[in-house]
């Protein structure tokens, strides 16, 4: 797990003989209609369990991303695969039920209950009412929401972070192998954000996912992440573990290195040892 | 011919709702059907332009290039004023004719338009990061349709479907103009007799209902905003059901209320004398015959009832042959009355109608003075007069001065000279006007029910002016064919009307306020020879 980014890189997309990656970006070419090419030969590979975070300015395609994997968005040339197969081969809803989403704006439906909101993919999946109710309350519990008191509450009766909460939820609700996240804690305030990224981890401990997470923010990267990718110019910079990229003298990473604030690299860097 | 309406004073309020409430009591099983089916034509019609307005909406929405015409398409409808959309309606088969199914068509195509509008905007309105996050979550087309965008959209729906109603509330009370009922036909009968009263008994009625239906729609647009409706799902499915099984009861009920196999359908124009006549044509054919009659008394001007009785939605009505010659069949005027009704009749005959004989009265223009001026004077001729008018000041209706045949025409026939020019009044008043000597003389029509109350006499038209307006009833020559008994019972009718007695009847409708299916009882109590049963010849 030690080696540089493109030698790592190649290792995996070469490796086709034990199982395939979980997610994989194989020369991925994105350009927005009508708009500017926003990945250019985009090559990633993401293993079962590991949790990338991957680090861009604003408008580096750091969602696209994620809409390729769940095929909101199908690459101009290059092949995404998820679980090794391509994602135009799969069928788009099966595969969006495979795959948690949690939403840069939350993006939960204001007209539904919490649990409602909880419960929309086993309903699309049309499991039984009783099956629902159990989920939900055990979601709930997980994220750390009493359900006694938040079932039946409206989303706008919630605070920004009970409602990020409810998201993560949201996206778990079928136990999908692969929880994709778009900067899921970004409008929060820095201490409820700090008490989602412990969060995240004890629930991480518990349900064992892929998870893809991209931000703006390094910290949060450090805090969150297994491997740490960095974008720019429609490629990587870097990827490899936090430990790694702390060290890198790459331009584009050490932009962003330097952003960030002493304090938390001090902290995330004991974390991550 | 124009309506002869008698003029009424301004009076106190408490006294106007005194009145009302006096009508409305008089009036209660009718008055309540009336408020039913104006409720039934709304209620049908915006039902159905829910029914396709939103999918419609969704359609927009989803495929602009498709729906931004639609939408486009029924911004124009609504620029149509609704009184153009009912006359353009009744010559076009099968959704046309007169009734609550055009009725139902004008007020459909009105409600489109706002429900359409705002399913477009509330879908429009919903923040894109939760229909991406139904997309993300993995649902389909439909059921992100059903399960976010529909739900979400609702309040703007609701808000589209209460603009639709209460203008619809509106609108309806015009298709009174095609017979469709409800409260509009309590304003035009009010308007054509020029009785607040009666204007009123529809016209506050409809406003009532205006705002309850605001009301309550504000209130269930209120309680559905996201996050406040409880158990919805229960419920859904089950609305839908009901609603569309209650949108279809009613519709038959409005159609099925007015299906008129087998009826003589009989017909008149929107003034008093008009539907006096209608009523004494129906009651006839009731009488003397097995047939039955369907009544769509009250419709709009001539142009209403042509269109109508071409498209077959009108088997009979009464027509002037002054009016039939210049607004029907747009020929020249002509003076002598024999050779215009030789040319109606040809008219009639060549687009498959059939003019049967004069009633016997003229309702053409008079020349009014005062009774006893007449007598002091020794006045009889229009000729005779010309000499006191320089003296004289004179009141004409508006639509009189403007008229090529009417003032200007009349003024170089006879030579007339007035001591000031003449004022443009107020139909109704001019007789009164008259009466209460603010005027010397003025226009009027022949038939109208005040010239014997007021005592006022009609100048002979010595030099023969005015075209003729002979009252005849006109017939669809198809109708007359399958029902020859109608000849007969028709021809006995012919010239038993005088000036005298329809200026009584109008006088009995206008002045004293009386039913006019009493007046027509009236009449063949005074003529009993003219509806004697006979057999039918099959």
């Amino acid at each position: 797990m030690r080696q540089p980014v493109g030698t790592w890189l190649n290792g995996i997309v070469d490796d086709q003989s034990s199982s395939p990656p979980a997610i994989e970006f194989d020369g991925v070419t994105y350009r927005h209609p009508n708009g500017p090419l926003v990945l250019d030969d985009f090559s990633l590979a993401i293993g079962r369990g590991d949790t990338l975070a991957l680090v861009g300015r604003s408008g580096m395609g750091k969602t696209t991303i994620l809409k390729l994997i769940n095929r909101l968005l199908l690459p101009n040339s290059g092949l995404v695969k998820v679980e090794g197969r391509t994602t135009s081969s799969w069928d788009a809803i099966h595969l969006r039920r495979r795959i948690g989403y949690v939403l840069q704006e939350v993006g939960l439906f204001p007209h539904m209950s919490i649990a409602r909101n909880v419960a929309v993919v086993p309903h699309l999946e049309g499991w039984p009412q009783e099956q629902i109710t159990r989920r939900v309350d055990e979601l709930l519990n997980l994220v750390g929401l009493d359900p006694a008191v938040f079932r039946s509450r409206y989303p706008r009766e919630l605070s920004g972070g009970q409602r990020q909460r409810v998201g993560v939820a949201r996206a778990l609700a079928v136990d999908p192998p692969i929880l994709l996240m778009d900067e899921p804690f970004g409008s929060l305030d820095p201490l409820t954000r700090a008490e989602m990224h412990q969060e995240f981890h004890r629930i991480q401990s518990q349900v064992r996912k892929t998870i893809v997470c991209v931000t703006h923010d390094m910290g949060e990267a450090f805090a969150l992440g297994t491997k740490l990718g960095v974008l720019a110019k429609g490629r990587l910079a870097a990827l490899a573990p936090p430990a790694e990229i702390i060290h890198s003298d790459d331009p584009e990473v050490k932009v962003f290195l330097d952003a960030l604030p002493k304090v938390e690299i001090r902290e995330n860097t004991k974390q991550t040892k | 011919m124009t309506p002869q309406p008698p003029a009424s004073s301004p009076q106190p309020l408490s006294s106007i709702f005194m009145r009302l409430i006096e009508f409305w009591l008089n009036h209660g099983s009718e008055f309540l059907s009336a408020i039913l089916r104006h409720l039934a034509l709304v209620a049908a019609s915006v039902g159905v332009a829910v029914v396709i307005g939103v999918p419609l909406g969704v359609l927009a929405y989803r495929r602009p290039r498709l729906g931004s015409p639609l939408i486009g398409l029924a911004n124009v409808v609504q620029t149509i004023p609704s009184l153009a959309m009912f006359g353009f309606l009744i010559p076009i088969p099968l959704i046309g004719g007169l009734g609550a199914k055009a009725a139902l068509i004008v007020l459909i195509l009105y409600a489109l338009l706002p429900v359409m509008r705002t399913t477009v905007s509330g879908l429009k309105g919903i923040d894109p990061s939760i229909r991406e996050a139904g997309l993300a979550m993995g649902m389909t087309d439909w059921q992100l349709l059903s399960q976010v965008e529909l739900p979400l959209a609702r309040p703007a729906i609701l808000a589209g479907v209460r603009v639709a109603t209460v203008v619809g509330v509106g609108t309806a009370t015009i298709a009174g103009v095609i017979g469709a009922g409800g409260l509009g036909e309590y304003i035009l009968r009010g308007l054509s007799s020029v009785d607040s009263i009666v204007i009123l008994a529809g016209a506050v009625p409809a406003a009532v209902l205006a705002l309850i239906a605001d009301f309550a729609l504000g209130w269930l647009e209120k309680w559905s905003e996201p996050g406040r409706q409880r158990n919805r799902r229960l419920q859904t499915g089950a609305v839908v059901l009901a609603g569309i099984a209650a949108l279809a009861l009613l519709i038959g009920g409005l159609l099925w209320s007015e299906r008129s196999q087998g009826r003589i359908v009989v017909g008149s124009k929107n003034f008093t004398e008009q539907v006096i006549l209608g009523e004494i044509m129906a009651q006839l054919i009731e009488r003397s015959t097995s047939l039955k009659v369907q009544r769509r008394l009250n419709l709009g001007d001539t142009l209403v009832c042509e269109t109508a009785m071409r498209a077959g939605d009108l088997d009979l009505y009464v027509e002037y042959t002054g009016t039939a010659l210049t607004a029907i069949f747009k020929q020249p005027v002509i003076l002598n009355s024999d050779e215009v009704k030789a040319r109606v009749a040809a008219s009639y005959a060549a687009t498959g109608r059939t003019m049967l004989p004069p009633l016997g009265f003229n309702n053409t223009y008079v020349i009014l003075v005062r009774g006893d001026d007449a007598r002091r004077l020794g006045l009889r001729t229009i000729s005779d007069v010309a000499k006191y008018t320089p003296g004289w000041r004179v009141g004409f209706g508006a639509a009189f001065l403007d008229r090529e045949d009417g003032y200007r025409g009349l003024v170089s026939a006879y030579g007339l000279r007035f001591a000031e020019t003449p004022r443009a009044m107020d139909l109704s008043l001019t007789y009164l006007a008259l009466a209460e000597r603010q005027v010397d003389v003025i226009s009027g029509d022949a038939t109208n029910g005040l010239i014997a109350k007021l005592d006022l006499f009609a100048l002979e038209d010595d030099r023969h002016y005015f075209p003729p307006y002979h009252a005849v009833p006109v017939i669809r020559t198809e109708t007359l064919n399958r029902h020859p008994e109608l000849k007969i019972i028709f021809d006995r009718l012919a010239g038993v009307i005088t000036n005298q007695e329809m200026q009584q009847m109008n006088y009995e409708a206008d002045v004293e306020r009386r039913d006019v299916s009493a007046i027509a009882r009236g009449f063949f109590e005074r003529h009993p020879q003219s509806h004697q049963p006979i057999t039918s010849p099959q």
